[in-house]
């Protein structure tokens, strides 16, 4: 294409989506369509994508595309294998895309759309994309290696202490949040909690295939999964209909969580190819097949957004989570704009897959742009609902109480309308007996997919696509959950080495079972805690993961501009240290808000105190009375983990801002560790020979 | 008419065979031609073997799956 052309179509794409963004932001009082959410980001990403990118590649990181990468270097076959860029893309982009991207932006929907979608755009594009291009550049250099051993390397062993122990815990509260989803999702549900329970014999079922009957035949194992994950959610809408059955599957949120304790366990001890990896593959397939059909679905049906652009609940005294829009929208929708759990695959498996340098943008910026489009649906498919019915669905029932009228009266006494015939109706249509309080986002979420889906794809098989969709969140949850208690225990094992040697051998039995235990443990203490307080669940774990998530990305951030300082790009260190200066603005006021604030719904303290005074005073029925000592015990916990997570934070951003004083003021600093090019490793084999 | 026909065939079955390699389902053959040029002379793991040091290898090498 001549350049007078290409400028053209940019120009264009630039006013199309200035006119799209005009629309939204001059929409007030009637709702908008879909499509102006969707046409507006996709250029806002195009634009980014085309030059902001290509500019931090050029200027600021100075790509090499004949440089040697650690796949060509160190080839192995094994971990270090040299790979097209297409498949390393999917590969990355099926690492980072979870389901954080689709809890967050439904959960921050409560605001109205406008701030999450603003939140995910800008965030996306200068930080988020930002973070896990320049990470994956700075562990390409330095023969992939993880962001806690480039923390050690270039900015010491404080930094490097507080990266490992901050990616400990981050994953215990995050395991801990999004089991907390998947139980709120099957409580007293036979057919979803039927759909689910079937998933776990299908993987195994697919393991033995893909290991004793026809090993290695990935594409068929998995292929035969995905048919029989579809029967089994016709399957469990049948089961719902036995009465001496489905009482098998009828539990409450208390027993959900210990079954998925005693799951989480059995799953980090069992052979990976058994269970973890054929379910991987399930997951992964699942995963791009429903965000690619709904993508597809959006645009055909184009929804309009009935939620309004801004809630009153900005105040702070929102029925999903409280605490005002700022910050609180900033930590709720981490991963889709910024996530710092992206630079720990960053710096890992995609680092020893690039064969060349080149690539860096599509795989680091690219993935990250796909990944918050995700987002941007989740937000869409959390909008077009009623708004009544997204608060009566995802509104606590300490907060609405449990009797149908009484609930649907007081969300439409907040301003949107409900009653409690449409919400029964709502139930017959998708399957289950309630929707009320059906809190954690992935309900909601699967009654926008499954409206979507019928509409888009015809027919009125809506209870089908509801459990369709809270099948597929649910598997790709517990595939997060048991890839984490993985990783989580081989994190443990190494910390517990160094206290005692045998403890850190991965592969001895005594210490596999000690540290999974104590995994398992640590995120079920948070998902019990969390299915027991009748307020609290979402209002506690999300922000709680939000605050470590937006920590973990400071850490990775701090990291990034310190190696940008070293190398001699100061005057580029505002590429990572504006995005920086933000998560820790963000963080920290959040962090405040939670343990500081007077309001019982936000400040954990206070939250303990109220709890306490009701406790002693007698107003507690007594059902509550019997766990609140446990639930005033568990926000003192809370309270001192925030606590925690914001001195971890200002730790490792006052060691990187320590060492870039160094570098600005000429004094000596840890010598950068990027390994030599090829051409100098040729001139030293060179010399010797 | 094959000539209009042939660079499409071509690009698809390229496409199929990155797809095969980002699913996993040639590693096995990748296996094998890597352990012929690196290690030629020595007997390959069978694909039994390979696929299930290949699978364990995965899930131990760090974060390959998030949030």
């Amino acid at each position: 294409m001549s350049l007078r052309l290409s400028s053209l179509l940019w120009v264009a794409v630039a006013v199309l989506g200035a006119f799209m963004l005009g629309g939204i932001a001059l929409h007030r009082g009637e709702s908008i369509d879909a499509l102006w959410l969707i046409v507006a980001a996709v250029c806002i990403y195009a634009l980014a994508y085309r030059f902001y990118a290509a500019w931090i590649a050029a200027r600021v990181l100075a790509l090499d595309a004949g440089r040697a990468t650690p796949a060509v270097r160190l080839a192995n076959g094994r971990d270090f294998v040299p790979t097209h860029r297409w498949v390393v893309f999917g590969h990355h982009f099926a690492a980072i895309a979870g389901p954080g991207p689709l809890v967050g932006p439904t959960l921050a929907a409560q605001f109205g759309y406008l701030p999450g979608t603003l939140w995910i755009l800008i965030g996306a594009v200068l930080g988020g994309c930002v973070q896990d291009m320049v990470i994956l550049f700075c562990s390409l250099r330095r023969d992939g290696r993880g962001l806690g051993q480039m923390a050690r390397d270039e900015l010491g062993p404080i930094a490097g202490s507080a990266a490992l122990i901050g990616t400990f815990m981050i994953l215990v509260v995050l395991i801990s949040a999004l089991g907390l989803t998947v139980v709120n999702a099957m409580k007293h549900s036979p057919w979803a909690t039927a759909t689910v329970a079937a998933t776990i014999p299908i993987a195994m079922l697919i393991g033995l295939y893909m290991h004793q009957l026809r090993p290695g035949r990935v594409l068929e194992g998995t292929l035969i999964g995905l048919a029989l994950l579809l029967f089994a959610t016709v399957g469990g809408g049948w089961i719902d209909t036995l009465p001496g059955v489905r009482t098998w599957f009828d539990w409450d949120g208390a027993s959900l969580a210990w079954m998925i304790m005693v799951y989480g366990f059995a799953a980090a001890i069992l052979p990976v190819w058994l269970l973890l990896a054929p379910r991987d593959y399930l997951s992964t397939f699942l995963k791009l097949g429903t965000v690619f059909l709904l993508a597809i679905a959006l645009v055909v049906l184009n929804p309009p957004l009935k939620m309004p652009a801004v809630t009153p609940f900005i105040d702070g005294s929102g029925p999903i989570f409280a605490g005002p829009v700022f910050p609180f929208v900033f930590i709720t929708i981490a991963c889709g704009a910024v996530s710092g759990f992206h630079a720990l695959v960053a710096s890992g498996t995609t680092p020893k897959l690039l064969d060349s340098e080149a690539p860096v943008p599509l795989v680091g910026y690219g993935s990250m742009i796909l990944e918050s489009f995700v987002a941007i649906m989740a937000l869409v498919a959390a909008t077009m609902l009623d708004p009544g019915v997204y608060f009566a669905i995802n509104s606590p029932a300490g907060l609405i109480g449990t009797d149908p009228v009484q609930a649907t009266a007081i969300i439409t006494g907040w301003g949107y309308p409900v009653s409690a015939a449409q919400m029964a109706e709502l139930a017959r249509e998708m399957g289950e007996t309630s929707l009320f309080s059906r809190t954690g986002g992935a309900p909601s979420l699967a009654v926008g997919m499954a409206s979507i889906f019928s509409s888009a794809f015809g027919e009125r098989m809506l209870a089908v696509w509801y459990h369709f969709a809270i099948m597929f969140e649910a598997v790709f949850i517990l595939t997060t959950l048991d890839a984490g208690t993985r990783v989580g225990r081989f994190l443990l094992q190494d910390l517990l080495g160094t206290l005692w040697a045998p403890l850190g051998r991965t592969s001895w039995t005594p210490s596999v079972l000690l540290s999974s235990l104590l995994v398992v443990a640590a995120w079920g203490y948070f998902l019990r805690m969390g299915v027991l307080d009748p307020n609290g669940g979402v209002n506690i774990l999300w922000p709680l993961f939000g605050i470590s998530n937006q920590m973990l990305a400071a850490i990775a951030l701090s990291v990034a501009t310190g190696i940008l300082a070293k190398s001699g790009r100061l005057r580029y260190a505002w590429v990572t240290g504006l995005p920086l200066l933000w998560l820790i603005i963000v963080t920290t006021t959040a962090a405040a808000y939670k343990v500081l604030s007077a309001d019982p719904r936000i400040g954990f303290f206070a939250g303990a105190r109220d709890l306490a005074e009701r406790l002693a005073s007698g107003a507690l029925p007594p059902e509550k009375a019997a766990v609140a000592p446990q639930l005033i015990f568990n926000l003192h916990v809370d309270g001192w983990l925030t606590v925690f997570f914001a001195a971890l934070l200002w730790i490792i951003v006052l060691d990187m801002a320590y060492t870039v004083w160094r570098v600005a003021a000429g004094r000596p600093v840890l010598p950068l560790r990027e390994s030599a090019a090829a051409s100098d490793l040729d001139l030293a084999q060179g010399e010797r020979a | 008419m094959t000539a209009g026909i042939r660079p499409g065939l071509d690009r698809l079955r390229q496409a199929w065979a990155l797809f095969r390699q980002w699913s996993g389902d040639d590693a096995y053959e990748r296996y094998l031609a890597h352990h012929h040029a690196a290690h030629p002379g020595q007997a390959p793991l069978s694909r039994r073997a390979f696929i299930r040091r290949h699978h364990h290898e995965r899930f131990s090498s760090g974060v390959n799956r998030c949030c």
